[in-house]
């Protein structure tokens, strides 16, 4: 992923150079880049691995999942708080994740601790259950393992 | 009503809502019965007030002074690093200093795991 980025860097550059102009110009480059992804675009077959804007799309994508799950569980969470009456039932439930590696675990659980209405208390040794503490277990329990696969779905294409 | 006016009024509109959502954590940090529910009070919704107040002042700065300030975001950009680093943290200790959860708590799939590591 990263030689393709540098070759493509390193293209714009040659391609700055080539153009020949009396200063550097910051458009030339941005041209030359262009110019790049379109080259690596008909060539990253032979690297063996994704194309890397597709990963940069991927996690442009795992943003904006993550900010409408923001807003949407910040919703719920200020409309329990304001209700007249507590009608919540937190609670710890544990759940296993398909994510391997210490940066997709990393990932999960800053997301899901950033998310209002979860907290992420415990990692197991082995990094694949997480304990996760839930403002309203009982109700919501569906909402927040839907949100849980959501990320999950999301980090993989990142990372994977 | 021209561009920069429009960008000051979202900006300002921005910068209530966070002052507004500040507010109702606040008083949930009151309310909740117990620590760990606080914490999703005090922690959480304040990321979003916080994102909120600096993205309305980022707004703000743009519009009317055609200023993009990189700061600002990268305020947010921390904020988003750190908060939930220290959530977690104070959760899981105040779960292994034997902090009870509050009555109303429903399942604790937690607890016989740590119990078992401690015998």
């Amino acid at each position: 992923m990263l030689a393709q980025l540098l070759l493509n860097i390193v293209i714009a550059f040659l391609w700055m150079l080539l153009i020949d102009e009396d200063e550097i110009i910051l458009t030339t480059f941005f041209a030359g880049f262009l110019v790049g992804i379109g080259v690596i675009f008909l060539m990253h077959r032979f690297f063996g691995t994704r194309f890397y804007l597709r990963r940069v799309y991927a996690t442009f994508k795992l943003l904006l999942i993550f900010i409408w799950e923001l807003i949407q569980s910040s919703v719920l969470v200020l409309k329990q708080i304001l209700s007249p009456k507590l009608k919540i039932q937190p609670g710890i439930f544990r759940h296993e994740t398909v994510l391997r590696s210490d940066l997709e675990i990393t990932m999960i659980s800053l997301l899901l601790t950033l998310t209002p209405g979860s907290v992420v208390m415990e990692v197991s040794p082995e990094g694949n259950v997480l304990y996760v503490h839930a403002m309203d277990v009982e109700s919501e329990r569906g909402a927040i393992l839907s949100q849980l696969k959501n990320f999950e779905k999301a980090i993989m294409e990142v990372t994977r | 009503m021209n561009a920069s006016e429009i960008g000051e009024f979202v900006g300002a509109l921005f910068i209530l809502l966070g002052g507004i959502m500040s507010v109702i954590s606040v008083y949930g940090l009151l309310r909740l019965p117990d620590v760990y529910t606080r914490s999703h009070a005090a922690t959480k919704s304040s990321t979003l007030a916080v994102l909120l107040t600096l993205l309305g002042a980022f707004i703000y700065f743009w519009s009317t002074a055609h200023f993009i300030s990189v700061r600002l975001l990268l305020g947010i950009v921390f904020v988003f690093l750190t908060a939930p680093v220290a959530g977690h943290l104070l959760v899981r200790a105040a779960y292994r200093s034997n902090v009870k959860l509050a009555d109303i708590s429903g399942t604790d799939d937690l607890h016989d795991v740590l119990h078992k590591e401690e015998k």
